[in-house]
């Protein structure tokens, strides 16, 4: 403790960022340390990479600072960031692949020769040079094209290190690593770590932080909850702060008795994404998958809805196996399939609210191959309506809506087919309050009347007061099945953690 | 982020009473494209009527008419194409191999009536190709059919060489520039027109056609609202393969000639057309109706200038330019609605 005297090499102070009425960060405040690592944790959505794009001059905070050496630093893009000397490795590095290594390190900033040409024997020896201090052995000269996320990831600390960056911010670094790779990873930023930089490392693997930080902060809900000593921390503690909150503001499901099963889904893989899926749903129940987001849960729905391909595994819909790979065969089976992504799966933003509330159903409202535009607008103002969309004029593109509003017509575009099984991938995910509640009151309502509803949801709230059974994945795999009853805060998030054995 | 208060309207969804409906029409009717290009149409019509010596004459409506029908056909799949967000540049190339194949068959001595029907499906072949390539190799529509566009115009040549038939019966090629009755409409642009109301009304009244615009707004969307994208464009170049041999099959009959380089350079004057009557290059927009008008206004303006002897160079100019004003007018208009948009929203 007796580091916080010291100036901090990068200290957050009370910065704030909302987007529209929603504050994604909230007043939080945590210092780095040169030498030291310090970990970012938190539940989808706390405010962490909101926090990481204030760092990457991506987003400027509405209040508050980002001081370095004690000196407030104006970050108003990437390029301020990079000259302030943050560097941002992502999960994903982004490099030319047809250009070299040394090329990618150096993009931007090649050193010249004579004539202004680039000095191509003078950036490889750099490169080396970048790559013996971090330990590593790459070839400067092989193009970047087929590289793996691990060398990826090196060749950006690499060009990090050419800038002479002081603060390393880790995204998500290690979430599509092997073992190996991350230790290979760890190392490096520990001799980072030696050299007097300060590393900020985000990650939902517990194992990880505990041995590589230092220092933990805890976010949740976009404020600050906590930064401690890792030695002063257990597991249990971080896991509570994460999700310690106020469930009882949600709308809770209503009791209804299940019935038969209507959707079973055995074995279900896709190789590299989620395997051997198997679960049922019966009719009036809410199964709810719970995860980190890049568990696979949307990807294991919409391979069930046939958007994408199967490796393995069936798909039945009231005990009749559903052709695989064909979102029409699914519908036609009685599946609705409410997309995670509004904007470019859920609505054809340029198209009218009309145009996209009937699009599930044209060949129902068609008669005799004909589409009569009376019957389509009956259609889509009978639906809007059930669901109480707020809009102008139905001709009027659906784009203009707001997000709860778009929402609904997602909706109504659905549930106008009448689906037996309804399928829906983060419901409430940006749309305000009041919105949030009338869709878990309809959700609620639906199941009342017998329809099976399978609900993926990142909110811990939202699933512990809808569903009946919560099915927690962690990397691709079913890790726990948890009744109303056994699924609270912890079991979810230990499960979705991976951390099976301690919940027991 | 959008929210609610950002769209100010009352809390129940407007009853759209008739007032405001009837605004709302006449509002929609003068900021859609297609009715300035009938507007403009009518005023080319009307000017060059007056100004220029021959252009009213039946005999110079029969050939305007005439020379736009192969045209008019093509562009018929071709908007449809357009909407989804793709395009065949192919098709004036299959329409010049089905004339050398037609030749060829003449020659052979096959009858007439079996050659047409071989020369369509040998269409409908060669767009499937440009079909496969782009929904199972998942290539650009642009870079398939300029491929296409070459290697078919290329194997007209290896059909044909540089020679001409010329040789059909007389009661056929007659029969492509007769006109009905006394009037100065040929006989084919009945053809057209049978096959524009088809067009139309697939596009505009049926689910598939409907499916058409979502996929070329939103393809992913489309997809997720249970759309077959990838077999609705496999058909709609199957068509547009199909439109192109019968419009071959006009064109030589037409000129009572087959050769290897009919229809020559033609794509462009059908994509000018089709951009013409509002179909947005994008895709997810564009009407029928809009089409026709826009190829009615390029035949005439054209037919116009030629009567004017403007010299043919300077028509593929203004054939050109017409492309990329149709192109470039419906993005300026959209910057500045989005511009006065966001002005009131600031203000409001």
């Amino acid at each position: 403790m007796a580091r916080d005297d010291a100036v901090p090499l990068l200290a957050v102070r009370d910065v704030t960022k909302s987007f529209g009425a929603v504050a994604a960060v909230d007043g939080v405040s945590f210092a780095l340390h040169g030498g030291e690592a310090h970990a970012l944790v938190g539940e989808n959505g706390a405010g962490k990479s909101t926090i990481v794009k204030m760092l990457a001059g991506v987003h400027r905070p509405d209040s508050g600072v980002i001081e370095m050496d004690g000196t407030p630093l104006a970050l108003g893009s990437p390029a301020d960031a990079r000259a302030a000397g943050i560097a941002i490795i992502y999960q994903e590095p982004t490099l030319f692949p047809d250009l070299s290594v040394a090329e990618n390190i150096f993009m931007g900033r090649q050193p010249v020769g004579r004539l202004r040409r680039i000095d191509k024997a003078v950036m490889k020896a750099e490169a080396e040079k970048l790559f013996d201090r971090l330990g590593v052995h790459l070839d400067p000269d092989r193009p970047a094209r087929g590289l793996s996320i691990a060398d990826q990831q090196l060749v950006e600390i690499a060009k990090a290190l050419s800038v002479d960056a002081r603060v390393l911010v880790m995204d998500e670094p290690t979430a599509a690593l092997s073992g190996v790779e991350v230790e290979r990873l760890f190392a490096v930023a520990r001799t980072l770590c030696a050299h007097g930089a300060a590393v900020l490392f985000i990650s939902h693997r517990f194992n990880e932080v505990f041995s590589l930080c230092e220092r933990i902060t805890v976010m949740r809900d976009g404020r600050w909850v906590s930064t401690d000593p890792t030695a002063d921390l257990t597991v249990d503690q971080v896991v509570r702060r994460m999700v310690g909150r106020d469930v009882s503001a949600l709308f809770p499901k209503e009791e209804v008795e299940p019935g038969e099963v209507v959707l079973d889904v055995r074995g279900l893989t896709r190789h590299g994404v989620f395997s051997d899926v198997t679960f049922s749903v019966r009719r009036g129940e809410i199964v709810a998958l719970a995860g980190l987001v890049g568990a696979g849960r949307s990807e294991v729905v919409r391979a069930v809805f046939g958007i994408d391909r199967l490796d393995a595994g069936e798909v039945y819909v009231d005990g009749v196996r559903l052709h695989a790979g064909s979102p029409a065969a699914a519908m036609a089976a009685g599946l609705a399939l409410v997309p995670e992504d509004r904007r470019q799966q859920g609505l054809v933003m340029e198209l009218s609210i009309e145009r996209n509330a009937t699009l599930t159903r044209l060949g129902a409202l068609a008669r005799a191959g004909l589409l009569s535009g009376r019957g389509e607008r009956r259609a889509a103002r009978e639906w809007t309506r059930k669901l109480q969309v707020k809009y102008g004029l139905l001709a009027d593109a659906v784009g203009t809506l707001s997000g709860g509003n778009q929402q609904k017509v997602v909706l109504a575009k659905w549930l106008a087919t009448e689906p037996k099984v309804l399928i829906v991938d983060e419901p409430t995910r940006g749309i305000d309050v009041g919105t949030k509640a009338e869709v878990h009151r309809l959700m609620s309502q639906l199941a009342g009347q017998g329809m099976a509803v399978v609900m993926v949801s990142s909110e811990l709230p939202e699933v512990l007061g809808m569903a009946d059974r919560v099915l927690v994945m962690h990397e691709g795999r079913v890790t726990a099945e948890l009744g109303r009853a056994e699924a609270n805060e912890e079991t979810v998030m230990f499960a979705a953690t991976g951390q099976n054995g301690t919940a027991a | 982020m959008a929210h609610d208060t950002l769209y100010a309207h009352p809390e129940a969804p407007a009853p759209e009473p008739g007032a405001r409906r009837a605004g709302a029409l006449g509002r929609a009717l003068f900021t859609r494209w297609d009715t300035w290009v009938v507007i403009v149409l009518a005023l080319v019509v009307v000017g060059a009527g007056a100004s220029v010596d021959g252009f009213a004459g039946p005999r110079n409506t029969q050939f305007l008419l005439m020379d736009i029908v192969a045209i008019a056909l093509i562009a018929l799949p071709m908007t449809l194409i357009v909407i989804t967000g793709e395009i065949d540049l192919s098709v004036a190339s299959t329409l010049g191999l089905c004339s050398a194949v037609m030749g060829q068959l003449w020659v052979a001595g096959l009858p007439l009536e079996l050659i047409v029907v071989l020369v369509i499906l040998l269409g409908a072949v060669l767009g499937m190709v440009n079909g496969l390539f782009v929904t199972k190799f998942g290539l650009p529509s642009l870079a398939v059919t300029i491929g296409t566009l070459a290697a078919y115009r290329g194997l007209s040549f290896v059909v044909l060489g540089d020679q001409a038939v010329a040789d059909f019966p007389r009661q056929w090629t007659d029969a492509a520039s007769s006109t009905i009755g006394g009037s100065p409409v040929p006989w084919s642009v009945l053809i057209a027109v049978v096959l524009a109301v088809a067009f139309a009304v697939v596009l505009h009244w049926t689910p598939f056609g409907r499916s058409l615009f979502a996929m070329g707004n939103n393809a992913e969307a489309a997809t997720f609202a249970g759309v077959s994208v990838n077999r609705a464009k496999f058909w709609l170049f199957v068509a547009s393969g199909a439109v192109a041999g019968l419009a071959g099959v006009y064109w030589t009959l037409r000129y009572a000639s087959a050769r290897a380089d009919n229809g020559s350079g033609l794509e462009l004057a059908v994509v000018a057309a089709v951009l013409l009557g509002g179909v947005s290059i994008f895709g997810g927009r564009g009407t029928l109706l809009g089409v026709l008008a826009g190829v009615l206004l390029l035949g005439s303006l054209r037919n116009a200038l030629q009567l004017a002897d403007v010299p043919a160079d300077t028509l593929n100019v203004v054939t050109g330019a017409l492309l990329i004003t149709s192109v470039v007018v419906p993005n300026v208009v959209g910057m500045a609605r989005s511009w006065l948009r966001q002005r009131r929203h600031q203000r409001g």
